[in-house]
């Protein structure tokens, strides 16, 4: 892209505008790649969120079994596409009766709770969620046995680049 | 405007989990947006999806503002007889929601 | 003694002066016939071959959310639309399929001209006045506002039926001054940023605005369901948008502003294929 020819020539003593641009965008994105590298399930990290906390109570919590897949970056914090999975075979007694999703950040942290009446032999389950900015996601599973399965994930959440007020 | 939409896998088998989409037409208003003039919209949400195969509950789903506008939920049934998915919804006004989807199954 | 470079025979320089004179009366003539308001030489900002819809510039989660006719939120609306079709409205009691018949046949294509000039009405319309046109004159029914579920029901039913096709808009005869007001349009700076469309849209395409790829700018998955409104809009809403963004006043949907500007914007797009109802962020 070059600037009009009517436009007056920059002083060859500024740095180019291209380059202030990129050095300008690249420094606070620079800063979200230490949140952006441990993107999958963090299961064996203590679990932050609140609501899951308070769900699970003393309670012993499994991990590596159920998964929660959410896109690294969201295109947009009104519609995030969320995957849960639980893979079986679960032995008798023990199949999944329901399915919690809390949210770190949003103002109604208990996002949506999953119930199976009729067992399955797996879990697979998608939906669209919002997020109020970037944050952590755990899902908790409930088994007919009583114990839990849980997987967390992190989702980097942007604003819009441009306001909208139409 | 269409409620919702359900899709059922095309090929089922007696036995077996099928998948059920569901897209339900619902703002899903969350009650923290305000108007121009700074008076907050209420909160109007679906709070509860049930999913009845020939009668039978199969799935549920308690939901609130967390989900999107228009929500979008993807699950697993098992196939017994042929039939009918019932799904039906309510959100915080009371207002009631249902759609209808046929199951065939094979074997 | 004369220089080295004077011409030996005078006639020489004549004949010179003579074809530099011609060479410049025949540059003159084909500068105005290129750049003169003639349909088919338009200098393009973004050629041909290079443009991208805004599809490409999204990611892949959205790009799969767009190709699910399931999963595509804007398939409500179309859905709502081809129910729409058939209904009876307004004081003749007739539905759009009663003139129209089966839309997947009679409106195929019809969307990817729009907008058109309008010779009977003698005023440049967009889809959503066509619709209107056809409503207040034909069925005797009221007009949809902008941005009601009908009217994007409507419009959205309609474009999906041109899904696939190339968008090609006649910018000739009555349709001229429009398009070249929504060209002057496109490249006017406007709102507190001093924004003018073409510096994000033309020059700044592919690159990142925040966290955001900045697209060309084309409408042809309009009307689209936007992840930012949670609901579907019209190319209208999206133009107001961008205007709210330099901080512009946005003039209102239906505007003549935004006609012309939809105007120019298709022909800018000519060849994209439309993809009603498009997902976007």
């Amino acid at each position: 892209m070059t600037n009009p020819s009517s436009w007056p020539a920059a002083p060859a003593y500024l740095p180019r505008r291209r380059a202030v641009l990129a050095a300008t965008v690249a420094l606070p994105l620079a800063s979200l790649v230490p949140t952006l590298a441990p993107l999958t399930a963090r299961a064996e990290d203590k679990p932050d969120v609140a609501a899951f906390k308070a769900y699970v109570g003393s309670r012993r919590v499994s991990t590596g079994r159920l998964k929660l897949d959410v896109p690294r970056i969201a295109d947009n914090g009104n519609t995030v596409p969320v995957k849960i999975q639980m893979i079986g075979p679960f032995a008798a007694g023990a199949e999944v009766r329901s399915v919690h999703l809390f949210s770190e950040k949003n103002p109604v942290p208990q996002m949506a709770v999953f119930h199976f009446p009729v067992a399955l032999p797996r879990i697979e389950l998608e939906s669209r969620v919002r997020l109020a900015g970037s944050q952590r996601l755990m899902a908790v599973a409930t088994l007919a046995d009583g114990s839990l399965h849980a997987a967390s994930a992190d989702i980097v959440v942007t604003v819009s680049a441009c306001l909208d007020g139409s | 405007m269409a409620d919702a939409r359900i899709q059922v896998a095309a090929q089922i088998r007696r036995g077996e989990p099928f998948e059920v989409k569901v897209i339900i037409r619902h703002a899903m208003e969350t009650g923290f947006r305000l108007t121009d003039d700074g008076k907050p919209i209420a909160r109007n949400v679906i709070r509860l999806v049930t999913c009845h195969y020939n009668g039978a509950e199969v799935f549920r789903a308690e939901t609130s503002s967390g989900l999107s506008a228009n929500p979008y939920i993807s699950f697993f049934v098992i196939a017994r007889d042929s039939g009918e998915l019932v799904l039906e919804w309510i959100d915080d006004t009371g207002v009631k929601g249902s759609e209808r989807a046929p199951v065939v199954v094979a074997g | 003694m004369r220089p080295w470079w004077w011409p030996v025979d005078a006639s020489i320089v004549m004949r010179f002066a003579q074809a530099a004179g011609a060479a410049l009366a025949a540059c003159a003539v084909v500068a105005l016939t290129l750049f003169s308001s003639g349909a088919t030489a338009q200098a393009r900002s973004i050629a041909l071959p290079d443009l991208r819809s805004g599809s490409t510039y999204m990611s892949a989660d959205l790009r799969t959310m767009q190709g699910d006719d399931f999963a595509n939120p804007g398939m409500l609306w179309v859905e709502k639309g081809a129910k729409l079709w058939n209904t009876k409205a307004g004081a003749q009691d007739q539905a759009c399929a009663t003139c129209h018949q089966d839309a997947k046949i009679s409106m195929k294509g019809v969307s990817a001209r729009y907008p058109a000039f309008d010779n009977k009405a003698g005023k440049l319309l967009n889809l959503e006045g066509r619709v209107n046109q056809c409503r207040t004159l034909r069925q005797g029914a009221a007009a949809l506002p902008y941005e009601s579920e009908e009217l994007l029901a409507l419009t959205a039913y309609l474009a999906h039926q041109s899904r696939g096709m190339p968008v090609n808009v006649s910018i000739a005869g009555a349709a001229q001054g429009h398009f070249e007001q929504g060209r002057a349009q496109y490249q006017r700076r406007i709102g507190q940023m001093n924004l003018a469309c073409m510096h994000c849209h033309d020059w700044n395409a592919g690159k990142r605005l925040l966290a955001e790829n900045i697209s060309q700018g084309h409408g042809n998955a309009y009307p689209a369901y936007r992840l930012e409104w949670q609901n579907a809009g019209s190319l209208h809403r999206r133009l107001r948008a961008c205007y709210f963004g330099v901080r512009a006043e946005m003039p209102p949907p239906g505007a003549q502003e935004l006609l012309d500007l939809e105007l120019f914007l298709a022909w800018r797009a000519q060849g994209l294929a439309v993809e009603t109802p498009g997902v976007r962020r």
